[in-house]
């Protein structure tokens, strides 16, 4: 417990507070009160005429067969992004763990795809996996399996989460094999003399002592599914085919810009907040709690 | 119930680091084998070579007449005790005896009965629903101890498991592991860099020094007859005094004649702080080394008292009992019987 500090002014504090308070009102509660005003508007797509309509929108927008599909299809694409991205990073950090020579060199080749920026990541995979030139899309022809992400709705979420997990492996790499060296050599060396073979020991030993670092990266990974990816279904699928990449995010930004109807876009974008906040603070409250080892 | 065998073991890191070069060490059924040696001269290594924890570049290691260069910590059946005692910081303490029993099969109502039976043993009952994080460092050892025990295995290992105690524990835990290891009456091997507890515990004492073995046998014969001037210097707190002789061994390094019938080829010559006595003018008995000395500094520690004087060209510590009289100053003789004279020579071999 750090003491706390008692000023004897009673304005003084709230002054020193200001610039910050300041900053935070004006570039965050600001735009998100005006978020959560729009949403309740009814305007017309040229904002000449808006009637205030309580929560129609809302009530619109959940009711919407699509903003329903839309909530599936980012559930199924962050959790399968989280877990691609964690599980390949993972089995490459123990993999790189076991490197005798050059384990730096190999550590430092495995971070450079973070450096790529996501809608290029995601245009490399939309060109890889392109049904008539992608190079990859042949190969898996080759192997006799039907590749058709522009008409196929799930090779499209594949492809999607393979390049949204992609960019976020070297990130993971990077904290798993931090949290490996974290973990006292002479633990595992305890293990193996207490007979566990090498899988035992992963499951029983590394695993459970990584887990602060598996929830930081759990939740670093569904915010990035969830929020970050709008560049690479931008770039790779655009929402399609029909609906079925349209995730939570890109339908804000479909109906906002591209269909126009902001009223809906608003009320979307108020439940992401929402969403975003439950998401935080169940993490932090549930599953922080068990983890942390001292 | 087995033996362990080390036939001319060595070690090469990589990076050519030659940390072991060479050690023979022969282990009986039952025995508690320390080894003791200054830091970075290979204990550890070969602590560590025993356990399979790391390869043996060559020579073989036997244990319970079985070749094991090749067989994994996890067949060795043996259990070590880590100077950071490296209990699982996930587990309880229960789950942390429980491990070792667990990975090897054991029904279930059998782990339970061993882990509390070693528990009652050890005084961790009221402890084992804990988690390591929640014990003294004293109890962590305890723990250590328990996972070891627990699995009765063939053969103890322990690194410097008392190093992170302070100095009461430690006495009373050095008692402990005696004891302990003298009723389960498992081999053990013991590496400690601290003298005394390597005295007190040993039934085989190997003084190691720069990967090599100095000196293997019982704590009290190495006391009393060192095999160098390596091992007189570790063994004995304050080490033996070592002054150097020249001219054929006949005088002293400061040209003062030493007045004894040197053997051939000696160019030290030792005598324990313990058996030199400060002696009033007078007669000496036959074949005693008699010196004029200085004294420099008193190290009162209560039941008897070190006076470090200059000496023959060096320096010495003579043990005096009780509280000394002399003074910083004070010139004394400082005498030390024949029977009590060791000697080396240009080696520093023992003669
Ligand atoms: N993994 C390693 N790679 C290279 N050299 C090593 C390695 N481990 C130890 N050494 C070297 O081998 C020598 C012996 O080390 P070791 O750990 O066995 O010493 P020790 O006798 O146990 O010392 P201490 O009392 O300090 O624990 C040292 O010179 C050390 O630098
Ligand atoms: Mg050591």
């Amino acid at each position: 417990m750090t003491p706390r500090v008692v000023f004897p002014n009673k304005v003084l504090p709230y002054l020193l507070v200001a610039p910050q308070l300041a900053i935070t009102l004006i570039f965050f509660y600001w735009p998100a009160g005006q978020a959560l005003y729009q949403s309740m508007l009814k305007e017309d797509p040229f904002g000449l005429k808006s009637k205030f309509v309580w929560f129609d929108n809302f009530a619109k927008v959940l009711s919407q067969p699509a903003y329903v599909n839309s909530i599936k299809v980012t559930v199924v694409f962050s959790v399968a992004t989280a877990a691609v991205a964690m599980g390949v990073a993972l089995l490459l950090a123990v993999m790189a763990e076991k490197v005798v020579r050059s384990k730096g060199f190999y550590r430092t080749l495995m971070i450079w795809p973070y450096a790529v920026a996501p809608a290029i990541a995601g245009m490399l995979f939309l060109f890889m996996f392109n049904p008539s030139i992608g190079s990859v899309a042949v190969l898996l022809r080759r192997l006799g399996l039907h590749w058709d992400p522009v008409l196929d709705g799930t090779d499209a979420m594949i492809l999607l989460v393979v390049a949204a997990s992609w960019k976020q492996i070297s990130y993971n790499f990077l904290f798993f094999v931090a949290g490996l060296q974290a973990i006292p050599k002479s633990l595992i060396e305890a293990a193996a003399i207490d007979g566990a073979g090498e899988t035992k020991r992963f499951w029983t030993i590394v695993f459970p002592l990584l887990a602060p670092t598996t929830f930081f990266l759990l939740v670093i990974n569904t915010t990035y599914a969830f929020f970050d990816t709008f560049g690479i279904v931008h770039a790779v699928t655009g929402g399609g085919p029909g609906k079925a990449t349209e995730t939570l995010v890109y339908k804000v930004y479909n109906d906002g810009f591209v269909n126009l109807l902001l009223g809906s876009s608003a009320a979307q974008s108020v439940i992401l907040m929402v969403i975003v906040i439950a998401l935080t603070a169940i993490q932090f409250r549930y599953v922080e709690r068990k983890v942390h080892y001292g | 119930m087995a033996t362990v065998d080390l036939k001319d073991v060595k070690k090469v890191y990589a990076g050519g680091v030659e940390a072991v070069k060479g050690v023979s060490i022969a282990i009986p059924d039952k025995a508690l084998c320390v080894l003791v040696g200054p830091s970075g001269c290979g204990k550890s290594t070969l602590l560590r070579m025993i356990a399979g924890l790391e390869a043996i570049s060559s020579g073989t290691c036997s244990i319970d007449g079985r070749k094991v260069n090749e067989i994994g910590p996890t067949e060795r059946d043996i259990a070590m005790v880590f100077q950071n005692y490296a209990l699982y910081p996930h587990m309880k303490v229960y789950d942390n005896m429980a491990y070792g029993l667990r990975n090897r099969g054991t029904p279930k109502d059998e782990i339970d009965r061993r882990v509390k039976e070693v528990a009652e043993t050890l005084e961790l009952s009221h402890l084992l629903d804990r988690r390591p994080r929640e014990l003294s460092g004293g109890q962590r050892q305890r723990v250590a101890m328990g996972r070891a025990i627990v699995r009765s295995p063939k053969v103890f290992l322990f690194d410097e498991p008392l190093s992170n105690l302070d100095a009461k524990l430690r006495g009373q835990m050095r008692v402990e592991i005696k004891n302990l290891q003298r009723s389960l009456g498992v081999t053990s091997v013991y590496v400690t860099h601290d003298q005394l507890e390597a005295m007190t515990l040993a039934d085989m004492l190997v003084v190691m020094n720069a990967g090599l073995v100095e000196q293997i046998g019982a704590p009290l014969d190495v006391y009393e007859k060192p095999a160098s001037t390596f091992v007189a210097s570790f063994i004995g707190a304050p080490p033996m005094n070592l002054l150097p002789l020249i001219g054929d061994g006949t005088s002293f390094a400061d040209g003062s004649a030493t007045g004894l019938a040197t053997p051939a080829k000696a160019v030290t010559i030792g005598f324990r702080p313990e058996d030199a006595d400060v002696a009033a003018n007078g007669e000496v008995p036959a074949g005693s080394v008699t010196l004029p000395a200085t004294v420099q500094a008193v190290e009162p520690v209560g039941a008897e008292s070190f006076l470090h004087c200059a000496a023959a060209g060096g320096s010495i510590v003579v043990r005096v009992a009780g509280r000394a009289t002399a003074q910083p100053g004070d010139n004394l003789r400082v005498v030390a019987t024949a029977e009590s004279l060791h000697w080396f020579d240009q080696a520093g071999k023992r003669i």
